[in-house]
């Protein structure tokens, strides 16, 4: 089966500065992979690579067995980012304006149709904004603005979902079900890719995880990953990585 | 999917066709069409008010006229350009289209043929525009820089020009201040034909303009073209600035793109409702910017601005926020 993503040998540096190495792997259809790494360990830009959102230096990133670059079926992408636009805090948009975005692709220069309208109703029935449907997104709060996010890419029928540490920010007592959420998605069949902070919560709920630091320290199923001390080797690294920094008066 | 691509794509080609046809319906609109429908419509408020001098000289029915449209489309871009925090964008094409004016009055005095300085504001701001778009995608830096150098390198050209040439200086304060006198019934026509234009394409792409707007990464990553629509609403804006220029000036045309939409920001939170109502705050601004300016006698553009400021101010106070 065609891997929902795979990149192959790729490399990423913001100037002179590396921000990835020679990271390959592939992410299966209908996988929940946890992402996890140190602060600046690239994972946002990998992941920006993987959607397409970023060209990478060297090496090639395919969605769905397409070469990234030529991938158009954009549709079926879902993206939340950290704590989303700069936008979002400004304009005023309603949760529905936003969760109709999801079919903007699909209507192309047409009107939206009836059809379109069921869809976008029913995504936000699924993660449970249909109440605030008429609030300015800015009046919700971090939980139910990015399940608002959320609804959009279901209205637009992504079956890749990726977030970017879409709980932070978030109230602690609503996180749970915000994961839940996330995993009955994914028993519906969608891939899911999450940048996370917290490994213990991610380790709750993803199949599957990958350790990033520059380079790519593993990725297996997640009891393996816990017990391959790939955590300890990134993190660690990490730590001696900018005490060197400190010592060279970088 | 393939089928809804080959859809789209056929959408696309369709428009393809339809852009000349739609370009010539506008022509022979504005040309057969418009005339006898402007003088039906004031000989019938003639009618109405009695005769009363307001609706009875030309040239004020032409600058209500054109009032009411640029009430229309300015709000309209500048909806979208207000919440990209693009606001001034609308004064540094104004300033450059002002540099097209000088221009297009040197070359004009020598050249009679070529006496259409509109037309030469239009061209030169739609160059600026494009070439501010490509300076904001190929260079790092500050997005108000590109602005800064358009808004003083276009006076900068046209004061330069004038200097130069020998220009009379109410036609060159016409342009710098507007002067609702000052419309021929050529340029009515001409802003007719834009206001279809802005109507129409904004009509057809307002979906990926508001999406692109709210959320650019999520709008590129569902693959819309997002330079093409950029392109296309800084084309427009500078087109919508040029024509509002007639009446408002270089100097005041910014506020129509901005004020009537931030009064409308406040008080709603829908978009698409605060894109009609900034229309509505327009249209008010425009309506009785006009009425009181005669009244009491003061500059036009000016008092159109104003009165939209105390819309803002209301709205301020109604937001509450």
């Amino acid at each position: 089966m065609t891997p929902a993503i795979s990149v192959e040998n790729v490399s990423f540096a913001y100037g002179y500065h590396p921000v990835l190495r020679d990271v390959s792997m592939s992410i299966e259809d209908g996988e929940f992979l946890g992402l996890v790494g140190p602060n600046g360990s690239g994972k946002t830009t990998l992941l920006e690579i993987m959607l397409g959102l970023q060209s990478p230096d060297s090496g090639r990133a395919e969605l769905f067995g397409t070469p990234v670059e030529e991938f158009a079926e954009g549709t079926r992408l879902g993206y939340v980012s950290q704590q989303s636009t700069d936008a979002d805090s400004m304009m005023p948009v309603t949760v529905r304006e936003v969760v109709e975005m999801g079919r903007y692709p699909h209507a192309g220069l047409r009107r939206l149709t009836t059809d379109d309208h069921t869809i976008i109703d029913e995504a936000m029935a699924k993660v449970g904004v249909d109440e605030f449907a008429d609030r300015r997104i800015s009046n919700l709060s971090g939980g139910q603005r990015q399940r608002t996010y959320i609804a959009r890419a279901l209205a637009s029928e992504a079956d890749l979902l990726a977030l970017d540490e879409p709980t932070v920010g978030v109230d602690a007592d609503v996180v749970d079900q915000f994961y839940d959420l996330l995993t009955e998605l994914n028993e519906d069949g969608i891939t899911i890719v999450l940048i996370e902070h917290d490994i213990n919560a991610v380790s709750e709920y993803a199949d599957t995880m990958a350790c990033l630091d520059g380079e790519l320290y593993e990725h297996s199923e997640t009891a393996t990953f816990l017990e391959s001390g790939a955590l300890e080797r990134a993190f660690s690294s990490a730590r001696a990585v900018s005490s060197r920094r400190v010592a060279g008066g970088d | 999917m393939a089928v809804e691509r080959s859809q789209q794509r056929r959408e696309l080609a369709l428009t393809a066709a339809g852009i000349p046809i739609v370009l010539l319906a506008f022509g022979a609109f504005i040309l057969w069409i418009f005339p006898p429908l402007f003088d039906l419509f004031w000989g019938g408020m003639e009618t109405i008010f009695g005769g009363h001098w307001l609706v009875t000289s030309s040239f004020i029915r032409h600058g209500f006229t054109a009032g009411v449209l640029i009430g229309f489309t300015a709000p309209v871009v500048g909806a979208y350009l207000v919440n990209r925090q693009m606001a001034l964008i609308g004064e540094a094409l104004a300033h450059t289209a002002f540099g097209g004016v000088a221009i297009g009055l040197f070359v004009g005095a020598s050249v009679p043929a070529l006496d259409y300085p509109l037309a030469w504001a239009m061209v030169v701001a739609a160059i600026a525009a494009l070439g501010m778009q490509y300076i904001a995608v190929n260079t790092d830096g500050y997005a108000d820089i590109p602005i800064a150098i358009m808004l003083t390198g276009g006076f900068a050209v046209g004061i330069a020009v004038i200097s130069y040439g020998v220009v009379f200086s109410a036609t060159v304060e016409s342009y710098l201040f507007g002067d609702i006198l000052f419309v021929p019934f050529e340029n009515v026509q001409l802003m007719v034909g834009l206001t279809l234009l802005v109507g129409l394409t904004i009509g057809l792409t307002h979906k990926q303009l508001k999406f692109i707007t709210f959320d650019r990464e999520a709008a590129r990553l569902a693959r819309i073209n997002v330079w093409f629509y950029d392109t296309l609403l800084i084309v427009l804006t500078a087109l919508v600035v040029v024509a509002a220029m007639q009446i408002l000036g270089a100097i005041l045309v910014a506020g129509m793109l901005v004020i009537p939409v931030a009064a409308a920001m406040q008080i709603t939170d829908s978009f698409n409702r605060g894109l009609i109502l900034s229309v509505v705050f327009g249209q008010i601004a425009v309506l009785v910017g006009i009425l009181i300016s005669y009244d009491l006698g003061i500059a036009t553009g000016p008092m159109i601005i104003i009165t939209a400021i105390f819309l803002y101010l209301g709205s301020l106070v109604r937001g509450g926020r």
